[in-house]
């Protein structure tokens, strides 16, 4: 029987932090042995484009030297670079293809909001879930990068919440992108676009090495201040550009995060 | 299981709308309604498909902002209010939303986890609310392979969870057979003897007959009449209704030959209704003329045969 006495209290009206984190726990429940399977999919990812780019074409390029003048193996170079990827790219995959299969297909959201859950906490829940996921990606690439003396054990524990950061910035910026797109064929072309700041963020080669205007393009592309910011973390030279890369970031997560909101609530509250 | 029924305090209406408007674009789906329900009360909607009735629930649910007019849901301001409101209302809806990566049980625990409900409260009422609308013993399943009439009782189940003071069901038993409806049915009627307010839409006449208090008929998003089931029949039908079916193309060319029997004459394109105070003795009459239809049904009146008087159009096309 249910408890007479209780209600009042149960339903209470609590807080945001409450009820973004339930939205959360919705996808601990949900996760199941397939699903791991998948985000095993994406830690291997980042791993197999170290091996085969930055130790394997490594060992024909053998160093590199950075715009400071120093000069380190080409693995070293490329590994942060995989890392701020791999936490664009674990961020982008929770928020765009199953964020908006959830909005859209499974219409969960809708069921969500006749809740007290406003739009913006299943902006900020979802964000949440795949922040939990991201650094579990995270962690474990640098555990990879220590043991291949790639980087040192304080450096990696300083880069951890740096790739949190990407992921959160990335993660509100797929959650935007997932509330503009039409259908599941624009799914290419953010493909595409994710693939293209990969090759070109100053992941595989300096971007000092493009001409100059292009330099400056790729300056202004957000993987460019991720792979900027965890490289500057892992190779112990944090200069003023990292300030940057990190206002750079903070700034994409905030104006994303209320753009994602507010046009979650422009679809789905109709 | 026992409902916690709560006076809901120094609020009059659980729903008060003067003049509600909801438009999109250009076109006005709900067009200036007024509408109280109080406490204790089932209170239905009916109307045919695109009379405004699913826009009028998404705002009483706080999921859809006016465009115009006062509402107010128990007592607040839905565009103030929104979560607060929401965490003392049910909602069902019309396409079932449940959760599929899901099973039956964590589609009910989860959800409460939305109301801030602790998780151990959450797993008892979870297990309660399941016996109740008899999932028990697919407390374990994924909710995919459950029949329709099944999601549907999880999704009501569902609607529960909070133990809300109002409880909205839009078309809680379209798409649904027969008996799968009547199941529904039944276990809203418990619902409903327990004292929880009820607001449900519907088109099906039989729906609100059994379940509606008290209803109002909307068409093109106004409503034309108010009142309980048995009243709206008094006011704006006979008795009894005699159904002709004619062996021709053209049912109309019998109206003619009617006149005189019954008050009034509808012409179908399948059937001719005879609004009549005695049904037998009006059947009596037209054979009497010599008139002889190929099927004839003497019945009640029905909410059907209001809307049909008040707007002219049968309720499901």
């Amino acid at each position: 029987m249910l408890t007479l006495a209780l209600p009042r209290r149960l339903v209470s009206f609590e807080g945001m932090g409450r009820r973004s984190a339930a939205v959360a726990e919705r996808n601990v429940a949900a996760l199941k042995t397939a699903y791991w399977l998948v985000m095993l999919g994406g830690l291997l990812e980042p791993v197999l484009y170290l091996f085969s780019i930055g130790v394997g074409v490594g060992a024909l390029i053998g160093e590199i030297p950075l715009p400071s003048g120093r000069v380190v193996s080409y693995a070293e170079f490329v590994a942060p670079a995989m890392l701020a990827s791999s936490a664009m790219s674990g961020a982008l995959s929770e928020t765009t293809f199953n964020f908006f299969g959830k909005m859209k297909f499974m219409r969960l959201y809708e069921g969500m909001l006749a809740t007290p859950v406003r739009p913006i906490e299943i902006a900020l829940g979802e964000l949440a879930w795949a922040m939990a996921r991201g650094g579990i990606y995270s962690a474990a690439f640098l555990v990879i990068m220590v043991a291949m003396d790639l980087t040192t054990p304080a450096r990696a524990l300083v880069s951890f919440p740096a790739t949190m950061l990407v992921g959160f910035a990335f993660g509100a910026l797929g959650m935007t992108i997932s509330t503009l797109i039409r259908g599941w064929q624009d799914f290419d072309m953010i493909g595409a676009g994710q693939f293209a700041l990969f090759l070109f963020s100053g992941t595989f080669v300096p971007a000092t090495a493009y001409p100059e205007v292009l330099r400056w393009v790729v300056e202004v592309t957000p993987l460019y201040r991720a792979v900027d910011l965890i490289r500057g973390i892992s190779l112990g030279s944090v200069g003023v550009t990292q300030l940057v890369d990190v206002l750079y970031l903070l700034a994409m997560l905030a104006v994303c995060l209320v753009v994602a909101g507010r046009r979650m609530e422009r679809l789905l509250c109709k | 299981m026992s409902y916690p029924f709560r006076r809901v305090e120094g609020v009059n209406s659980l729903i008060h709308a003067r003049g509600l408007v909801k438009r999109f674009g250009d076109f006005t789906a709900v067009d200036g309604i007024d509408v109280d329900v109080q406490a204790g009360e089932a209170f239905g909607f009916l109307g045919p498909n695109g009379a405004g009735k699913s826009s009028t629930m998404r705002m009483i649910g706080c999921v859809s902002p006016p465009t115009g007019g006062v509402l107010r849901i128990l007592g607040m301001d839905p565009r103030r209010d929104g979560p607060r409101i929401r965490a003392r209302l049910g909602v069902c809806p019309q396409l079932d939303n449940l959760d599929p990566e899901l099973t039956v049980l964590e589609n009910l625990t989860t959800y409460a986890r939305f109301f801030g409900i602790p998780r151990k409260v959450a797993r008892a009422r979870a297990a309660e609310l399941l016996d109740f609308v008899q999932l028990g013993e697919r407390a374990g399943s994924k909710v995919e392979p459950l029949s329709g009439g099944m999601k549907r009782r999880l999704t009501i189940a569902r609607a529960l969870v909070n133990e809300p003071d109002l409880v909205l069901l839009d078309e809680p038993t379209t798409g649904l057979d027969p008996q799968a409806r009547h199941l529904v049915w039944e276990r809203l009627f418990r619902l409903k003897q327990q004292g929880v307010t009820l607001v449900l839409t519907t088109h099906y006449m039989d729906e609100a007959e059994q379940l509606c208090d008290r209803l109002v008929v909307m068409d093109g998003g106004r409503i034309v009449a108010e009142g309980s089931p048995r009243a709206l029949i008094d006011t704006h039908s006979t008795r009894e209704v005699v159904e002709l079916r004619f062996a021709t193309d053209d049912q109309g060319t019998y109206a003619g030959k009617l006149e005189g029997i019954g008050e009034r004459i509808e012409v179908l394109p399948d059937r001719v209704l005879l609004y009549v105070s005695d049904g037998d003795g009006a059947l009596a009459e037209v054979h009497r003329r010599s008139l002889s239809p190929a099927g004839s049904l003497v019945r009640r009146s029905s909410l059907e045969d209001v809307f049909l008087h008040l707007t002219g159009r049968t309720l499901v096309d």
